[in-house]
């Protein structure tokens, strides 16, 4: 097993797959404890799919996935624009309390703190005012706002996002850009995936460069070099050829995977959380 | 007075009146928010698919205890509650959505139920159990119908908070370590022993329609949870109400009638009622 103390996310020769076909494959790395990275590559290249393995929403086919976050604090997961009911009947300041659910679990009450701190999330997403909108009435960007300040209220150690900027107007998805880097300062680890190279150039010290396997994974400048984008290019060219053809010619079986269960552990606990806990950190929202 | 005569008059008069409204108001009660819950996590079809999975449970309790009710309804209840368990192991395990495996289950259910009571049953004790027959509700079935309404409502208190963010937020109840399935489970058990209550006055062909006609309705009129599901419930009520005189004054079968008035009363609320139906989408302005 690869990894060191200082990692928040272990990931061992880690494979994810649908009806056999491979997502993601043999992925190892770690996402060091208090790192900013930002996971990029083309269109179904399996970001979204690592996302959700390592929140434990999808089980690995094969490999080892150990994370401190199912420990003190937890995971904060943003998950892609429209997995999340847009019109479902809540307001925002129950979506953004949610973040409270492992203080307020089934049925214990909101207190006079939980709310405030709810509140003061929201006024640091810009929301003063908006506690008692029905999310069906918001914008897609002040909806994102809400989901940040639920982010902010679950104040875990480790924070996924999936696209946060996607279908977001330019002015929230900066807003939103400075929370990300001020958690990053907090000693915060973050992930997110990501489209926009130069964004990620200007403020993501790590990238995984990703095209179902691993292209690159190291500081950002050397990543996302030009061989290495050209090469994810070839690969997804590579795939998306694979899709057109599995149409056309039946006897081209695809390269079916086997699933590897011997190793196979999600999220395991055993071992403790991997970050230092009680870690000392500024926090500027709390 | 007139039309309190008219009103109330046959409920003053008959008993067998009586306990049919009081039947209606404890049906309500339950399938109100139990209606409102299956709208809104777009499972409105599922809930009938398990209004006719009742059925075989029914009719094997009919051919083994005859006309009785405990019988007919731990029958009825072993059927729902099997097909749900067996639509969500085959969604689980395999590709097949859930809307299709609960399809395919409750279609099997419906045809061996229809097959076992006309070989072992006459027409007349098919069209019963098809069809129901509110004013034959007796003591018994009336405290069936109440103890269910009452553990419903009990048991959606315990499992609201979870249910709602269930619906809202599928992945995040997952992330942060809560046992989301089990409250799928527990809802959808609820959904059967309501359909089982209400079978015995409405019969499985029409148990669902006083849970999922006032439910689709209410949307129409209010807007937060709480309020869609007490107003499904006040339309569920006024429709067994106004069924249950149509029913006696036009000597009409008491279920369809019941349901008539709710889908009625559905049709009114998508032209006229204040939010989002055709009326206000389209004539607001005219």
């Amino acid at each position: 097993m690869r990894g060191s103390a200082g990692d928040a996310v272990v990931l061992d020769n880690v494979t994810f797959a649908y009806d056999g076909h491979p997502a993601v494959h043999h992925l190892s790395g770690a996402f060091a404890c208090g790192s900013l990275t930002a996971i990029v590559g083309p269109n179904g290249s399996g970001k979204s799919t690592l996302m959700k393995g390592i929140v434990g929403l999808l089980r690995p086919a094969g490999g080892l996935i150990r994370s401190a976050g199912r420990g003190r604090g937890g995971i904060a997961y943003l998950p892609q624009h429209g997995e999340i009911e847009r019109r479902f009947p809540i307001s925002v300041i129950q979506t953004v309390l949610l973040g409270h659910w492992r203080q307020m679990g089934w049925a214990r009450g909101v207190t006079r703190e939980l709310r405030e701190e709810a509140q003061r999330a929201l006024a640091a997403v810009g929301l003063n005012g908006f506690e008692e909108r029905p999310i069906e009435t918001l914008s897609a960007g002040q909806f994102q706002r809400v989901l940040f300040a639920r982010l902010i209220v679950q104040d875990a150690e480790l924070v996924l996002l999936d696209e946060p900027f996607a279908a977001v107007d330019e002015r929230t998805s900066e807003h939103l850009l400075s929370l990300i880097v001020s958690w990053h300062r907090e000693g915060r680890t973050v992930a997110a995936v990501l489209h926009d190279l130069d964004q990620v150039r200007a403020y993501f010290p790590k990238t995984l460069l990703l095209a179902r396997e691993p292209v690159a994974w190291g500081p950002t400048r050397e990543v996302l070099m030009p061989q290495n984008l050209r090469r994810a290019r070839h690969l997804s060219e590579a795939w998306s050829g694979e899709a057109e053809h599995l149409g056309s010619i039946s006897t081209s079986k695809p390269a079916r995977l086997t699933r590897q269960s011997g190793s196979l552990r999600v999220n395991g606990n055993e071992d403790g959380p991997l970050c230092r806990e009680g870690e000392e950190r500024g926090r500027s929202v709390r | 007075m007139i039309l309190y005569d008219l009103a109330l008059g046959p409920f003053a008069e008959f008993g067998f009146m009586r306990r049919a409204l009081v039947g209606c108001l404890a049906l309500s009660l339950g399938g109100g928010p139990i209606g409102t819950f299956l709208v809104i996590r777009r499972m409105s079809l599922m809930g009938d698919a398990l209004s006719h999975a009742v059925l075989p449970g029914a009719a094997l309790g009919f051919i083994l205890g005859g006309l009785s009710l405990p019988a007919m309804s731990l029958g009825g209840a072993g059927a729902g509650l099997t097909v749900a368990f067996l639509s969500g192991l085959v969604t689980r395990l395999t590709p097949l959505r859930e809307d299709a495996s609960f399809a395919a289950f409750y279609l099997i259910s419906l045809a061996l139920g229809v097959l076992l009571v006309s070989t072992h049953g006459s027409n007349i004790d098919l069209l019963h159990l098809l069809f129901g027959s509110i004013l034959a509700i007796d003591d018994a079935a009336l405290v069936l119908i109440g103890a269910v309404a009452s553990m419903s409502l009990l048991c959606l208190a315990v499992i609201w908070r979870p249910l709602v963010v269930e619906c809202f937020d599928p992945g995040f109840l997952r992330v942060v370590g809560d046992r989301g399935g089990l409250v799928h489970t527990a809802f959808l058990a609820l959904v059967v022993l309501n359909l089982v209550a209400a079978f015995q006055a409405l019969g499985t062909l029409m148990a669902v329609g006083l849970m999922m006609l006032p439910a689709a309705a209410a949307r129409f009129w209010v807007r937060e949870l709480w309020s869609l599901s007490a107003a499904s419930s006040a339309l569920a009520f006024i429709s067994g109400f106004l069924g249950l005189l149509l029913s006696y004054y036009l000597d009409l079968p008491s279920g369809p009638s019941i349901v008539l008035v709710a889908g009625l009363g559905y049709c009114i609320s998508v032209l006229f009622g204040p939010r989002d139906s055709l009326r206000a989408l389209y004539l607001a302005n005219s």
